[in-house]
Formats: structure tokens, C-alpha cells, sequence
């Protein structure tokens, strides 16, 4: 029987599906047709695979070949299937071993000289073939790190087509060909900041320590020069490595996106984005024709996306963060299907009082008409300033002043405080104070009303929405961890509703 | 005759001789008409097998199989039909075949016969 079959894998949004697939050789007409819900850059696969044949000295079989990639209502894309449609098809000419061909996962783009080119995601469809019970893999050379980041996968890397057919029994001679190199982006090395580099700002540092001890979301705001960006490209050092799940699920968006240097293994520290204001929706929560691709947000998941100079993002940008805001996922519904990808990101926001930037203090400096200054910061909409837990002014600063302290003696306090709360977390399923529910929060408050006596006359003047207050509680749960206690105390409610309010209080 | 049709009869010889071999009744062979020429028409037990024969003495430019296009046999389709309609044979049905002659340099010719093309 003249049929051939191998597995692959689908990438949708993260998810991937092992996808068998399958060749059928009919003595009629020479032909070559792929079914099961090809893209435009699967369905040129069949052009690849014919001259990849061909190139690597195999013969061509002269037969009504159809290429069936099943299940074949899910929609699939990209050039990765090249790999296993040709293997799927010499197999099926018996120019291999059927048997040893079946029940493996090929990946990998064929180029016209037989040779195999790295993809883009390997990382999470190499995991989604071991989930699924298939840990024989075969990738391209460049990809075979990355391959061989998944637990217990049996990882072969290959140069040329015609390697992996003679490791099936073809009778061909393996070329000596240069192997396709990676064409990852490689990630801007960022060098290592140190918050003592920041003159002065106790308040905007302490602020920092907070937003980086609990996850809290944080807005900066303050006059040009006074290193709100500088601040906010200094949290990720504050911030513990990730754990081994999440610097799987990391690394598997970098993948997809193609951000990622196997070289290194897992990326295991948290990632810092900063688009520019310039950026639009579908660049920052991802898109892209048929199933769309990650963007910035989702690279920056478990770890900062920094928005310098927010209100100048346009509107439809900032709005889009709202539902990774609330969810920690983005879900991108196309008409080709739905991807999700997680998002999970601290969000950190910088502007200026006004247009001019001068307006503080007094704001006697201040250029703007106050209908300008409105509209300025009404970019920052209600709904979006709602769910950012620290608001806080930085004043201009002054130079000389002590040192502030580094980088790893704030870290060692953030990692204590994280310990505090995954051992009073530890039967939830959250890890830090920004992502518990305000329910829980409130439960296990203790029975002190006069803890919650201020927030409520917030509430009643209408200073405060009732969302707030639990944002208010989730800080100072992070203020009591901060200085060793086992539950908020009145002076923490208080401060932090004062971090939320910019200083202002309610 | 030129060389190529000196080829092409040759190659409908060795197709008529294949399908002799195989019990068929060779109805008629070059029937021409205004629209083409058949070069093969025949009877498998009931069935009448149309064949169109294609040969080529390398493979250089391809199989003679994938000489065969959509176009040329769109046109033995027709041509099946018009050869039904000036004769009086009554078939259970009809069918298209090709046979692929290669006749190298050296060596025996590969006859290949492809059954059911459409």
C-alpha cells in the first residue's frame, strides 16, 4: 500500500496540536496535491518539497501524490510542515523505511537545496509532541537547542533532507552542506542598571520596591529629567527569576515570536518591553494575518512593560491593555481561528504633569492652557488608571544628596517579601498581592473595621470606586509583608492609599 | 516521417501490443477527426478504454506521463464522446487510460500504463 505517514505540529496562538500527516501514492497522472486547510505559505510547500527532493538526489515518484494534514479542519500555516510532508512522501514511494518514519514529529522549513532551515516556535510544539506522547523528534540543526530545552524529548538535529531520509534507510548520499544558521533576533543585551544610579527620589525608589514586592502595577509622574525612565528600566532587577513553569511559558512566546536565543537556554529572567509611543494596537497585543502572532505585551509576560511618555500612546492602544490588565491573557479572535496568548505583565507608566512638563508644584512654569493639560492626561482613561495600584509624583530632583542603595539590597528585600506571600498564598492559586481577588483579600483581613473605616468614607465621596479599594488593600498587604507583618495595619492602609492617589490621599 | 513521429508511432505500436497482451479487443487505432486524433480505443471485457499513448526517449524534459495536461485530456474526453457517437458499439461504460512509453538509449522500453485518469 502506497501510503506514507508521519506527525508534525500545528501552532495556534501557544497551543499545539499534533497533526498526522499523510501521503497517498495513486498510479494515475502525476500530480501533487496538499489538503487539510493549508495557508499560502503551507500550500508553496508542495513547490519547496519537489525541488528539495530532487536537489537532495532522491527520485521524484511519478505518481498521483496527496498530502492530507489531518485533522484536517484545523487550520494550519506556515512553512514548518515542509519537513514532514517530504519525509511523509518518501516514505510512502517507499524511498524509506515506512516503519521507522511513523510516529515521529518532523519540523523544520526545506529550502530549494534540500537543506533544513530553523522555524520559528519550536519550543512549544516540540512540548506539545512530548505532551502528547511523542518525544522522537526531528528539527533543524539551529533549532535543536531550543528542542532540547523540553523534558524528555529524544531531539535529532539535521542539516539536508537527504540526512534525515538516510537515517529512515534511503539510499542517498548525505551532502557536506553548511547548516542553516538561526536568524533569531538576538535579544538586545541590556546592561546590568543599578537603581543607585537614580539621584534622590526616596519616594519614587520606595514606590519602586513596592510595585516590584507584590506585582503592583505603577504610574510615574513628573516633570522631563527626573528619571522616571530610568527608574522603571531598573525594576526588572528587582525582580526575582522566574519560576521553572513560567520561564517555560516565557520562553515559549519569545519562541514564537522569534525574540529568543536558544543558546541560553530558558529565559529565566523577567522580561522587560518598552514600546514606543508610536506603537500600534496589533503591535503591542499582538496580530498579524491568519493566526496572529504575539506582541509586545505577551513578551512581556511575567515580566515589565514600560509605556514612557503614556499619553502620548494613541487611545486604541491603551485601551487594548485592559483585558490583559484584568485577565492576564490576550485572546486575538481571527477569522483563520483564536489564539491565546498569555499576558501576564507588570505594567509601568511614565508622563509628564502636562504637554510643557512644568507643571509642578505651583505650575507657575507651566505654558499649557488648562484645557490642554486636561486632555492630556484624560488620554489615561478611568477604566485604565483604575487597575494601576501605585500612582505616585516624582518632584524635580536635585543633584548630590546620599546615594541611594543598590539594586541587590532592594532585591534581597523583594525576594523576602515574595517568600511571605507564596507561604500565605501557598493553597491559592496566586502568587502575588496584585493578582488575589479582592473577596480574599477582605476575608482574611481580620476582624479590625477600622482598618477599612477610611476606604469606606473614600468611597462615599466618590474619591475611591469600590475596585479601588480592594487595589488599595492589595498594597498595603504588600506594605505589611514589606515590614514583616502578618497583616495590615491601619498605617499601611493608609500609605497606600496615599501611593494610589498620588499623594493626594481621598 | 520525422524522427519524433517515427518515436511516437512506435511507442503506440508497443501500447497496442501491451494491451493485446492483456486480453483487450483493439477497436480502432489513429482514429482522426476534424478535432484530434485517438490514438487507441479498445474494449476491457465490457468497458471501452480510451487510450492516449505518450512516449519520449529521456526523461530530460520530464516524464512522458506529466506530458500528459488537463488540456489534452479534456480533449480525449471530448473525442471519447464523438468516437461513441459514429460507431455502434453499446459499452458498459467508458474509460481513460494512459500509457507511458520511455525508450532509452539503451535497454528494453518501460511501458507504464496508467488506468483511470479522470
Amino acid at each position: 500500500m502506497a501510503l506514507g505517514r508521519t506527525l508534525a505540529v500545528a501552532l495556534v496562538g501557544l497551543r499545539g496540536h499534533v497533526v498526522e500527516v499523510e501521503a497517498h501514492l495513486a498510479p494515475s497522472l502525476p500530480a501533487f496535491t496538499l489538503v487539510g486547510l493549508p495557508d499560502a505559505a503551507l500550500a508553496e510547500s508542495r513547490d519547496r518539497v519537489r525541488a528539495a527532493v530532487s536537489s537532495s538526489g532522491l527520485a521524484w515518484p511519478q505518481r498521483r501524490i496527496t498530502v492530507n494534514l489531518s485533522p484536517a479542519t484545523l487550520p494550519k500555516s506556515g512553512s514548518t510542515f515542509d519537513l514532514a510532508i517530504a519525509v511523509a512522501m518518501l516514505a510512502g514511494a517507499e524511498a524509506v523505511v515506512p516503519a521507522r518514519a511513523d510516529g515521529v514529529v518532523h519540523l523544520g522549513e526545506l529550502g530549494l537545496d534540500g537543506r533544513l532551515r530553523p522555524v520559528r516556535g519550536v519550543l512549544p510544539a516540540v512540548a506539545a509532541a512530548v505532551a502528547a506522547g511523542h518525544p522522537r523528534v526531528v528539527v533543524p540543526r539551529g533549532n535543536l537547542a531550543e528542542a532540547q530545552l523540553v523534558p524528555g524529548v529524544q531531539a535529532v538535529g539535521a542539516d539536508s533532507l537527504a540526512e534525515v531520509a538516510a537515517r529512515y534507510g534511503a539510499d542517498v548520499d548525505v551532502p557536506d552542506v553548511v547548516p542553516v544558521a538561526a536568524d533569531h533576533a538576538a535579544p538586545t543585551s541590556r546592561p546590568d542598571l543599578d537603581l543607585a544610579d537614580v539621584v534622590g527620589q526616596s519616594d519614587a525608589r520606595r514606590s519602586l520596591e513596592v510595585a516590584a514586592a507584590g506585582g503592583h502595577h505603577l504610574l510615574m509622574v513628573g516633570p522631563p529629567g527626573t528619571g522616571k525612565t530610568m527608574l522603571a528600566a531598573r525594576l526588572p532587577g528587582l525582580l526575582p527569576d522566574l519560576s521553572e513553569a513560567d520561564a517555560v511559558e516565557v520562553t515559549a512566546v519569545h519562541s514564537v515570536a522569534g525574540t529568543f536565543d536558544p543558546g541560553e537556554g530558558l529565559l529565566r529572567r523577567p522580561p522587560f518591553e518598552d514600546p514606543h509611543h508610536t506603537a500600534t494596537p496589533a503591535s503591542v497585543v499582538g496580530g498579524g494575518s491568519g493566526v496572529p502572532r504575539p506582541g509586545a505585551a505577551s513578551r512581556a509576560h511575567r515580566g515589565v512593560l514600560f509605556l514612557d511618555e503614556a499619553p502620548e500612546f494613541t487611545t486604541a492602544v491603551l485601551q487594548t491593555l485592559r483585558q490583559p490588565l484584568e485577565h492576564g491573557e490576550l485572546v486575538l479572535h481571527r477569522a483563520a481561528g483564536t489564539a491565546r496568548y498569555p499576558a501576564r505583565f507588570q505594567l509601568v507608566l511614565a508622563a509628564n504633569p502636562c504637554p510643557c512638563g512644568k507643571a509642578v508644584g505651583k505650575g507657575l512654569g507651566c505654558t499649557c492652557r488648562s484645557e490642554q493639560r486636561r486632555r492630556y492626561f484624560g488620554k489615561l482613561s478611568g477604566p485604565l488608571l483604575d487597575r494601576v495600584d501605585l500612582q505616585v509624583e516624582l518632584g524635580p530632583a536635585r543633584p548630590g544628596g546620599e546615594p541611594g542603595e543598590p539594586s541587590a539590597v532592594v532585591a534581597a528585600r523583594v525576594a523576602a517579601c515574595r517568600a511571605a506571600q507564596a507561604a500565605r498564598l501557598a493553597a491559592t492559586p496566586w502568587r502575588t498581592n496584585a493578582e488575589v481577588p479582592g473577596g480574599w483579600l477582605r476575608a482574611h483581613l481580620g476582624a479590625d473595621r477600622s482598618l477599612t473605616a477610611e476606604l469606606d468614607r473614600a468611597v462615599d465621596r466618590g474619591t475611591l470606586s469600590l475596585r479601588g479599594v480592594d487595589r488599595v488593600l492589595r498594597v498595603a498587604w504588600t506594605l505589611a509583608d514589606l515590614a514583616g507583618r502578618q497583616a495590615p495595619a491601619r498605617a499601611d492602609v493608609g500609605q497606600a492609599l496615599l501611593l494610589r492617589t498620588r499623594g493626594h490621599g481621598a | 516521417m520525422r524522427a519524433k513521429d517515427a518515436v511516437g508511432r512506435y511507442g503506440e505500436d508497443l501500447a497496442a501490443a501491451h494491451v493485446a497482451e492483456r486480453g483487450w479487443t483493439v477497436l480502432d487505432r489513429n482514429w482522426r477527426v476534424a478535432a484530434g486524433e485517438l490514438d487507441l480505443v479498445a474494449l476491457d471485457g465490457d468497458e471501452l478504454v480510451v487510450v492516449e499513448v505518450k512516449t519520449r526517449r529521456s526523461t530530460a524534459f520530464g516524464h512522458p506521463a506529466e506530458a500528459v495536461t488537463p488540456r489534452k485530456l479534456a480533449r480525449v474526453r471530448r473525442l471519447a464522446a464523438q468516437w461513441l457517437a459514429s460507431h455502434d458499439t453499446r459499452p458498459a461504460s467508458v474509460r481513460i487510460d494512459v500509457i507511458a512509453v520511455l525508450l532509452p538509449r539503451q535497454g528494453a522500453a518501460q511501458v507504464e500504463h496508467l488506468v483511470g485518469v479522470v
